[in-house]
């Protein structure tokens, strides 16, 4: 059994995160009072400026800056908001309460600091990620819920209210929905050697009832398509805390492969952020040579699935030679598969058969 | 509907006289004529406090076309001493009614003409005649009835008044419309544009028609004095006599006995003889600054207004002079642009597009080199002041686009352009600090407010002297606009202006 590895990882990045907010806030408060104009100065999240790191295996930002200075006319909306934003997460990491990107565009507006719309404060909150150098998970700002977590792995959370109880990850059969409390809680206790992370619902389903987790030691993830960054963010709390390999099953076609690669090295999107790739991960399937390998049912590629493919082939992300070859595989059969292809051989064909095969790559781990 | 002409013979005969004009007009349905249909036949009264005429001279002012041919200029409102009398010809042929005419020249006894004309023989028929107390007023009234269309005439019967208050803001004007509204335009300052001089013609603006007339009354007997002495304007001996030469005619020779011939060739030779001096521009009566300025505070209560008095200039042998004036936001303008045109300080109303001033304000005018929306709020009022009104069509209502009046409306409106130009920007530099300041003023209490919480503090920033110092700053910076922004006259050319001391 794994002992987890720390058990103030949580605590340190809330600390980390009160820290930022804070200093920012000395910052602004100290030119004001000596009559000067605030400005804040960080990354710029512009094209130009999204780099792929090829130590860090992910897109990183450049070294271009940009500064906020409220003594512009023309910014001194967006640092008020930007500032509002510190103001409330502050507020929620103090209170141990969380919140949603639709919540925050709500709350401006009780301070008179309102947004346009709320791809207007999702930007501002992407800002502030950049300017803190943290996720906004970390500071309790949460998209969304839709994946879910499963396995032999017990919980403490931290979270207002239910700070040190505990929960364990099998208790219901539908898996646990991964939000702000399981982001945030600390890892207690497993008996796990490895991590499965799966594209789609209906398969993690089977999974549970074929007991995978039990017959392979895993812990299993519904990413629900692309998965969201608490659940990269999860994925990567799992493989650097728990030191557990990360396999990801998907469909076969760019669309799945692509979601292996995000777990692994980020979007370019989250340039600004480093917390939430898992570089060892290691795409199981379902590869396009699998397609041939197994005979799967399959479904012509569409020229929108060609596009992508040509699209990938060029993306920085893709330099290495297995990762190129499935694309060029894809590419000469012009055929894509679902996971669900398995199901020709039985219901049980892809974990007692194909699972096993793939697992083999996990192990050199 | 004969307004016009009335109210213009009534504001002329004060001003020459030196009064301050009151002018009443009251127009009422004859009972007589059906009533809900129109046309119809109206009584228009019109009544001043000029100076009164003469009663010997009644019948033949009011009852005679033509009456006093010219042989002099001036710039005077009525048309030849016509419009008046037009009128009232109107009004008999239309309703078969006789005119009459009230008037009292002391202030003792008023006269009382009730007159026709007749038509064939061009000469007055008087009805009926009075002498009744004038109760210490001088002045003159006229009363006819004429046939009308008032529903139809209305608006340009308002925008009359209004127009003609715009220019003679010294004049108080009343005007009773049939339904019984009253309309009053009250004076708003006691200045009143200097009375024109009479001038003689200038040689340019002579034809054969003209000097065959002259040659008919003038008295002199050979041709250097018909010349030189009362009949051309700024003419003198030597001027006369190196013409003459320039003409070949013969200086001994009296004017009767000129042949035909030599009449056209004098009247030729007056066109292109180089030695004339230009026109004397002393008989032209601008509206004036003060005057006009007073007209559009009162009649248009505008954010901003200048006028541009041009220095007289002269095309044909006739003297002129442009006003402008420049009128922005307020209170009764709309967004657009509006053209309010006179002419002699007539107030012109119909074929606006066909007139000069609206050739150069629409189509040569560049407004966005003077940074001017198009939708602002704008008046411009143009005024052409001549002995002779290069009116293009007999109608009198739009003025022909003459180079030389064209030029001088351009530089008027350009210069009164520059001027508006100076006080937007002054006006939207002041805006922008205001704006500045507002949004400084909304947003620096929500940062200290944030980062006083965020960095855990008791009190907060003293962020009140920022703001305070940001706003002196600002109004200091306020940048200097030169008033030659934008202005880079391509094609235009300066014309050298002499002013009217320089004629003297």
């Amino acid at each position: 059994m794994n002992k987890p590895r720390s058990k103030t990882t949580a605590e340190a990045r809330k600390d980390k995160v009160e820290k930022a907010l804070s200093s920012l806030g000395d910052k602004v408060y100290q030119d004001l009072d000596s009559g000067r104009f605030p400005s804040v100065t960080f990354a710029s999240r512009s094209v130009r400026n999204i780099v792929y790191d090829r130590k860090l295996e992910q897109f990183i930002l450049g070294s271009a800056q940009v500064k906020r200075a409220a003594g512009n006319i023309k910014h001194i909306r967006p640092f008020t908001q930007l500032l509002w934003l510190a103001y409330f997460s502050n507020k929620l990491v103090h209170e141990k309460r969380t919140s949603t990107l639709r919540d925050v565009y709500y709350s401006a507006q009780a301070f008179d600091v309102e947004f346009m719309d709320q791809a207007e404060s999702d930007e501002l909150i992407t800002d502030l990620e950049v300017l803190l150098e943290s996720a906004r998970e970390e500071f309790n700002v949460f998209p969304e819920e839709r994946s879910a977590i499963f396995g032999n792995l017990t919980v403490e959370y931290t979270v207002r209210g239910y700070e040190g109880k505990t929960l364990d990850l099998s208790s219901h059969p539908d898996g646990m929905m991964i939000g702000p409390a399981l982001t945030t809680a600390e890892f207690k206790d497993t008996d796990a050697d490895i991590v499965i992370a799966i594209e789609k619902g209906g398969l993690f389903t089977r999974f549970i009832e074929e007991k995978v987790h039990e017959r392979y030691k895993a812990i299993l993830v519904n990413t629900a398509g692309q998965p969201p960054r608490s659940t990269r963010f999860l994925l990567r709390r799992l493989h650097e805390e728990l030191k557990l390999p990360i396999g990801i099953l998907c469909d076969a076609d760019p669309w799945g492969a692509h979601i292996a690669m995000v777990i692994k090295s980020g979007s370019a999107g989250a340039a600004h952020l480093r917390d939430l790739t898992t570089p060892s991960g290691v795409w199981l399937g379902v590869w396009a040579s699998d397609i041939v390998k197994y005979k799967l049912p399959s479904d012509p590629l569409t020229e929108i699935d060609i596009k992508r493919l040509y699209e990938l082939k060029a993306d920085p992300r893709y330099k290495d030679k297995m990762w190129h070859g499935e694309l060029d595989t894809f590419l000469k059969i012009k055929k894509k598969s679902e996971q669900e292809a398995f199901s020709r051989y039985g219901l049980s064909y892809i974990v007692d058969k194909y699972l096993p095969e793939k697992l083999q790559l996990l192990k050199s781990y | 509907m004969g307004v016009r002409e009335l109210v213009e013979n009534s504001l002329d005969a004060a001003e020459l006289a030196g009064i301050l004009p009151d002018v009443y007009v009251r127009i009422v349905a004859n009972e007589a004529s059906p009533e809900n249909t129109e046309p119809r036949a109206y009584r228009l009264s019109v009544a001043d406090n000029g100076p009164g005429v003469d009663p010997h001279q009644v019948p033949r002012a009011f009852g005679k076309v033509f009456y006093g041919s010219k042989y002099v200029l001036r710039q005077s409102r009525g048309m030849f001493g016509l419009g008046g009398t037009m009128a009232i010809l109107y009004g008999q042929i239309t309703t078969n009614k006789p005119v009459k005419i009230t008037t009292s020249t002391d202030g003792k006894s008023r006269h009382v003409f009730e007159m026709l004309i007749d038509i064939s023989e061009n000469k007055p028929i008087i009805v009926r005649k009075d002498v009744e107390d004038a109760m210490g007023k001088t002045g003159t009234r006229v009363d006819l009835v004429m046939e009308g269309d008032f529903t139809r005439s209305a608006q340009k019967i308002n925008d009359y008044f209004k127009q003609t208050a715009l220019v003679g803001s010294y004049a108080n004007l009343t005007f009773v419309d049939p339904i019984g509204r009253i309309s009053t335009y009250e004076r708003a300052t006691e200045a009143m544009p200097p009375t024109p001089k009479e001038t003689l013609p200038h040689p340019y603006g002579i034809d054969v028609e003209a000097l065959k007339r002259m040659i008919k009354i003038t008295d002199e007997k050979n041709m250097v004095n018909f010349m030189a002495n009362k009949h051309f304007h700024r003419v003198g001996d030597t001027i006369a006599k190196k013409f003459l030469t320039f003409a070949g005619i013969d200086w001994r020779v009296a004017p009767e006995k000129l042949t035909n011939e030599q009449i056209v060739r004098i009247v030729d030779a007056l066109q292109r003889f180089p030695d004339f001096l230009p026109p004397d521009a002393s008989c032209l009566s601008p509206v004036g600054e003060q005057i006009l300025q007073t007209g559009i505070i009162k009649e248009l209560a505008p954010e901003f207004s200048t006028v541009v008095l041009r220095p007289p200039s002269s095309y044909s042998g006739f003297p002129f002079l442009v006003e402008v004036g420049l009128v922005y936001g307020g209170k009764v303008l709309e967004p657009g642009r509006k053209l309010f045109r006179f002419a002699n300080r007539i107030p012109l109303l119909y074929d606006e597009s066909s007139d000069v001033s609206f050739q150069v304000i629409n189509e040569q005018i560049d407004w966005r080199r003077y940074h001017v929306p198009d939708e602002a709020p704008i008046a411009v009022i143009t005024h052409i002041a001549s002995t002779k009104i290069p009116y293009k069509t007999v109608g009198k209502e739009y003025i022909a686009d003459r180079p030389e009046i064209e030029a001088e409306i351009k530089n008027a409106v350009r210069e009164s352009l520059r001027r508006l130009s100076v006080f937007l920007s002054k006006k939207g530099s002041m805006e922008a600090v205001q704006r500045k300041m507002n949004i400084y003023g909304k947003y620096l209490p929500l940062l200290a407010k944030f980062s006083t919480e965020l960095a855990g503090k008791k009190r907060e920033p003293r962020y009140k002297q920022l703001l305070k110092d940001e706003e002196e700053a600002a109004t200091e910076a306020q940048p200097e606009v030169t008033a030659e922004e934008g202005e880079k006259t391509d094609g235009e050319k300066i014309i050298e202006q002499t002013t009217i001391e320089d004629y003297r």
